[in-house]
Parts: C-alpha cells; structure tokens; sequence
C-alpha cells in the first residue's frame, strides 16, 4: 500500500502551548482513518497542523505527503499537492462571493455551478462566503468547495456536528461521493480518495466507513482499533476507561 | 444671495477639512478648448475610457465633456425631458435659473466655492423634466489638460418631481497635466418621488489637488445614490459632500478608495434627515497602501422615524501611511435609529489561509479579498464601473 501522509513524532505549538506532543500517524491511499478523542486533545489541531494554517507551528518532527517533506510547506502549496479540508467553523470570508471562489479554483468551464443545486447551494453563490450561513449551510458550502478542488486527500473537521436530521444525509451522500468512484450500488464502489476524519457522534460512519480509528489524547494517538469497536468503548465507558488503550497499544 | 464682497472675504477661508491648498499657484485653465466632434477619435479617448466614460456613447443617453475650463463636446440622443447643457447656456435660456442656482451651495463655504462663484465658472447642466425616467445613463467627463493649472466647474443638476436618472462622471488628468487643481461644484435638486443615481469614478495625476464641493437637495419620498472611485496615486483629496433629505427619502453613499503612497485622501459625507421617516446608509472602504485615508461620516437625525446607518471599513496593505475613520451620529429628536460601524486593520490571517487552502496562492488571496472588500458595498455597480474596478485593482498590485 503507497503511504499518502505520514507523520512522525510531530510537535506543535498552538497560541505558544504545546498541543501536539509527539504524534505518530500514517494514512495509506484509498484509506479512510478516523480520529476520536476528547475534547481540547488537539484533534483540530493536528488538522490545521496538516493544512499549515498559521495558528499553529510545528516546533519538532515532520509530515510527508506522497513522500514528500511538506512540513515547511504553505498552505496553498499543500492544496496544490492534493490536500483539501472542511473545517468545523471556517471564518466569514467578507466580499467574496462563493460563485466566484468556485469559478476561481475549478475554472469557470468546470461546470461546478451547475453542480450547486446537488448541494442545495444554488442561493447562495451570490452571497458572502459563510456570512450568515447555518451549521448545515456552511458544510454543504465547504463540500461544494472541496467538490469543486477534487483533493486526493480530505481532512474532515466533525462534518457532522451542526447539521440537522435533515441535512445530514446529503452531506453524508456528499462526503461519500468525494472518497469514492461511482455510487456504491451492487458493491461497485472504489474509495480512491484518502481521508482523515474527526468525529464525535459516529454518525459519519454510517456514510463512509472507516478502515482504522485513533483516539487521540494528550497531543499523541494513544491507541488504534476498529472504528466500530472503538466506538462502542468509547460510548460506553468515555475516554477516561478506553479499552481499547488495555488491549491495543501501538 | 451674499454680495460680491462677502466672498471676495472668503477666498481666504480654509475648507473645513484637508490640508489648504494656495490657489495663486495655480493658472486659470482655458476656457476655450479645443471642441471634440467625435469622441472615438478623440486623442482623450483613453483617459475618458479609464473612468468609465464610453466614447461610443453606446447605452448612453448623452455625453458631456469638459476640459480646462471651458465645454469640449455635448452630444444628446433625441430624449423627451432630457436637457444636456453648459451651465452658460443654460443660463442663456432659462430664465430663472440665475437666482435658482447657488441656493443649495453656499458660495461663502470656503475658498473653493467662492473662487468657483467670482470666476461665473462654467460647468454641466443636466435636468430631467417632471414625470420622466431617463433609461441610458448620461455621462459627463472633466478633464484636466494644462500643467499647473486650476480647473473650476460649477454644475447643476435638476430632477424634477417624479423624473429619475443615472449619471456617470469621470474625471481625469491629461499625462502631462499631473501637477494641477480641481474644484468641481455641484448643486443637486431634487423634487418629490424623484431618483438619482451619480457614480463619480476618478483617475488623478500623482500630484493632483482636488476639491470637489457637493450639495443635494431633495424633496419627498425619493432616492439618492452617491457612488465615489478613486483607485489610482492622486496629490490630494478632500470631498465631503452634503444631503438634505425630506419626508420619506432615503440617501446612499458608497465611497472606494486606495490611498497609495504620497496621496492624502479625506472623504466621506454628510447627510441631513430632515423629513419624517426619511433614510440614509454612509459605506465606506478603503485600503492603504502607504498613503493617508480619512474615511468621514457624518448623519444628523432631525425628525422622527429616522434610520440611518454608517459604516467605515479601511484595510492596510502596507505601512507607512495613516488611517483614520471617523463615524458621527448626531439626533436632535427621540425616535431615531442610528447606528455605526468601523474597523481599520489587515486583512485577517485566517481569511486568507481559508482561501489558500482551496489552492489560490497568497497574491490571488489577499486579491480575491480586496476586490470583494471594495466592489461588495454596492448592489449593482455600472457595468463600466465594474470593469474600471477590476482593471484598477489588477494594476494596484495588490498582493505585495
């Protein structure tokens, strides 16, 4: 199996604290990993630290992309690799209009606002990006970004967490269509696209599957398993009894 | 009317705002120009078309262009209630016009107008006839073409009861012609039910001074919109123009502008709600790169029923120059609803890493987020206006 990221023993400061404290994590192609762990144990910043958004600085270790060091890398440069990411609350992008970064990033032949409509976005390609859009509205306007950029690689901040009932089949169908070829049906369905996933509910799961879960604890993966296995201690003894942390050590 | 006399005392009053500027500095522009047929053949084509101002005249109801101080071409399609003149000619067949106009301008102001007033200074006259709606916006151009003189326009603009209408304005220096004055007055009458919209896109000599003096007055129940460009160096700038509102009117002023280094930019307005229930929304951005912005503005709440709202919003893309926003709300009755907003700052790290992360390089980022900034204040920009718009922020080199 080709490595697509790999992280070694990376270190991150985030507002001058340490956050990440020694985190050793390898996703293979086509592989969809999932992270859980408590709240404030640095999974949102190992996704940041992977994008290299400035809020957080890497002060030992490195990441490799595709085999390459892009621990130094900008954040453009690493989209422009093939990572993409939907964050849990990205900012209000003031006097951007989505239509106009969709245009800007697949091109304006890419037939991508035509596509809107699938993601129930065709209102708002005019409007202000993430101004004044609700839980619901911001993932399926990050989806149609991502849509939009065809990463090989996705860092998925709780895609579910503010999403109504209604909502969250279209991005779970959503979130499916981008790690996969074609629609599932009579078992024809290759993931093609890696992923890293933060959740906290599981109900992602149920869209896309998972093939290995972390929980993440302290700024460092304590332990790995099953994500259905995994899951289940976690609901029913919290993180403070995994069992999955008597069993499985990495 | 004050007498000759007491302006002659107010050439040497200073503006309200803005550094002075020594007008025996400056010579008085021609008042003859050459006259342009065509405007497509015309060696000014290319600073007319950097501010919005169409030579073809396609979509255009009329066209009128002044360079120095005197009127270079006036052109009309057959318009019913439509007038296009010089101010001297309309003076020549209307009448009352002579006593009518300065009542909205003070020509004791300060030295600017009354410079204006003693001089009998030419300029456009537009009006539009009670009841009709003028489809093809009219545009009108100034253009400065003498180094090291004064330009000095004295315009009227009529909107009779009911009439509506959309004027574009370019003003422009001629290459050679950076080092000059510009005094451009405008007297805006309104009646009731009427609208006006009046984008004014600017493109100065780096050493340019300008001092425009505007005043609208309006009546009942009708629309004011005030759109101001300015994106390229320019000297000096200092406009603080002025609405007076009646019952039911509302006021829109939209300013964007790039203070580059060695340009001085103090603008802003002033609207007065005098009528019930009458409306007025002030939006300002602009962006220093290096230069020094006074963003200004000013409502005054008379009646009841009032809302108005202001807001100053100035990005700096680079040191070395200075931002200022000053916001005023000022009531004089209870049942008024006023509010402001101002922010002077960089461009937020996380906005431009957001769209970074979509794959645009830093440059196309910061860009993407300042042409937003700039054009997303107003709804419906002029199509001309627009493209000036993206030109102009395409050469600012706005990424640095």
């Amino acid at each position: 199996m080709t490595e697509m990221l790999k992280i070694v023993n990376l270190h991150a400061e985030a507002g001058e604290r340490e956050i990440l404290r020694g985190v050793d994590l390898t996703i293979n192609e086509g592989e969809t990993a999932v992270l859980f762990g408590p709240n404030g144990s640095g999974k949102s910043t190992l996704l940041s630290t992977i994008m290299g958004y400035s809020t957080t600085k890497v002060t030992e270790g490195e990441i490799l992309f595709k085999g390459e060091d892009i621990t130094e890398m900008t954040v453009d440069q690493r989209a422009k690799l093939g990572i993409g990411m939907m964050m849990q609350r990205p900012p209000n992008i003031y006097g951007v209009r989505l239509g106009d970064l969709l245009n800007a990033t697949s091109g304006k032949n890419s037939g991508i606002i035509d596509d809107a409509p699938k993601f129930k976005m065709e209102r708002f390609l005019d409007r202000e990006i993430n101004v004044g859009f609700s839980g619901g509205e911001i993932k399926r306007s990050e989806l149609l970004q991502l849509t939009a950029q065809k990463p090989e690689f996705i860092l998925l901040d709780e895609p579910e967490s503010g999403v109504d009932l209604e909502n969250i089949d279209l991005i779970g169908s959503k979130v499916r269509e981008l790690l996969y070829d074609g629609h599932g049906c009579g078992g024809s369905a290759q993931r093609h696209v890696s992923s890293l996933v933060i959740t906290h509910t599981g109900q992602i799961l149920d869209y896309i599957g998972a093939d290995r879960a972390y929980v993440m604890k302290n700024g460092r993966i304590q332990c790995s398993g099953r994500p259905a296995d995994l899951l289940k201690d976690i609901k029913e003894h919290g993180y403070g009894e995994c069992a999955a942390c008597q069993t499985i050590k990495l | 009317m004050p007498d000759n006399q007491t302006v002659k005392e107010a050439l040497n009053k200073k503006g309200a705002f803005g550094e002075d500027i020594d007008l025996e500095r400056y010579e008085d522009g021609t008042n003859a120009p050459e006259f342009v047929e065509d405007l497509q053949d015309s060696e000014y084509q290319r600073y007319m078309e950097n501010v919005g101002v169409v030579s073809d005249e396609i979509n255009r109801s009329g066209t009128i262009m002044f360079i120095d101080n005197g009127m270079s071409h006036c052109s009309a399609k057959v318009q019913e209630g439509l007038e296009i003149l010089s101010l001297k000619e309309a003076l020549k067949q209307h009448e009352g016009l002579k006593d009518f106009m300065w009542n909205a301008m003070d020509p004791t102001k300060d030295k600017y107008t009354a410079k204006t007033y003693l001089d009998d200074a030419d300029g456009y006259f537009l009006r539009v006839k009670a009841g009709h709606h003028i489809k093809a916006p009219v545009q009108t151009c100034m253009l400065i073409n003498s180094n090291k003189s004064a330009q000095r326009l004295h315009n009227v603009i009529i909107v009779e009861d009911g009439g509506s209408l959309e004027i574009i304005t370019g003003c422009s220096t001629a290459n050679h012609a950076g080092d000059s004055l510009h005094v451009g007055v405008s007297e805006i009458y309104m009646g009731d039910n009427a609208n006006l919209s009046f984008s004014m896109i600017h493109s100065w000599g780096k050493q340019t001074n300008v001092r425009p003096r505007t005043r609208c007055v309006i009546g009942k129940n009708s629309n004011y919109s005030n759109n101001y460009v300015i994106l390229n160096p320019v000297g000096s700038i200092q406009s603080f123009p002025v609405a007076d509102l009646g019952a039911g009117s509302s006021a829109t002023y939209n300013t964007m502008c790039i203070a580059h280094e060695g340009s001085d930019i103090d603008s802003g307005g002033l609207v007065n709600l005098n009528g019930v229930g009458a409306r007025a929304e002030i939006m300002s951005r602009s962006i220093s790169m290096g230069g020094k912005l006074c963003a200004r503005g000013r409502l005054v709440g008379n009646s009841p029923g009032v809302k108005a709202h202001l807001e100053c919003r100035s990005i700096i893309l680079k040191d070395g120059g200075s931002t200022v926003a000053i916001p005023e709300l000022e009531a004089h009755v209870a049942d008024v609803e006023m509010t402001h907003e101002a922010a002077v700052g960089k461009i937020a790290r996380d906005q431009i890493e957001y769209l970074m992360s979509r794959g645009l390089d830093e440059d196309q980022a910061v860009s993407m987020i300042v042409r937003g900034f700039l054009s997303g204040s107003i709804n419906g920009l002029p199509e001309a206006l627009q493209k000036e718009l993206d030109a102009a922020i395409e050469q600012a080199n706005l990424g640095d």
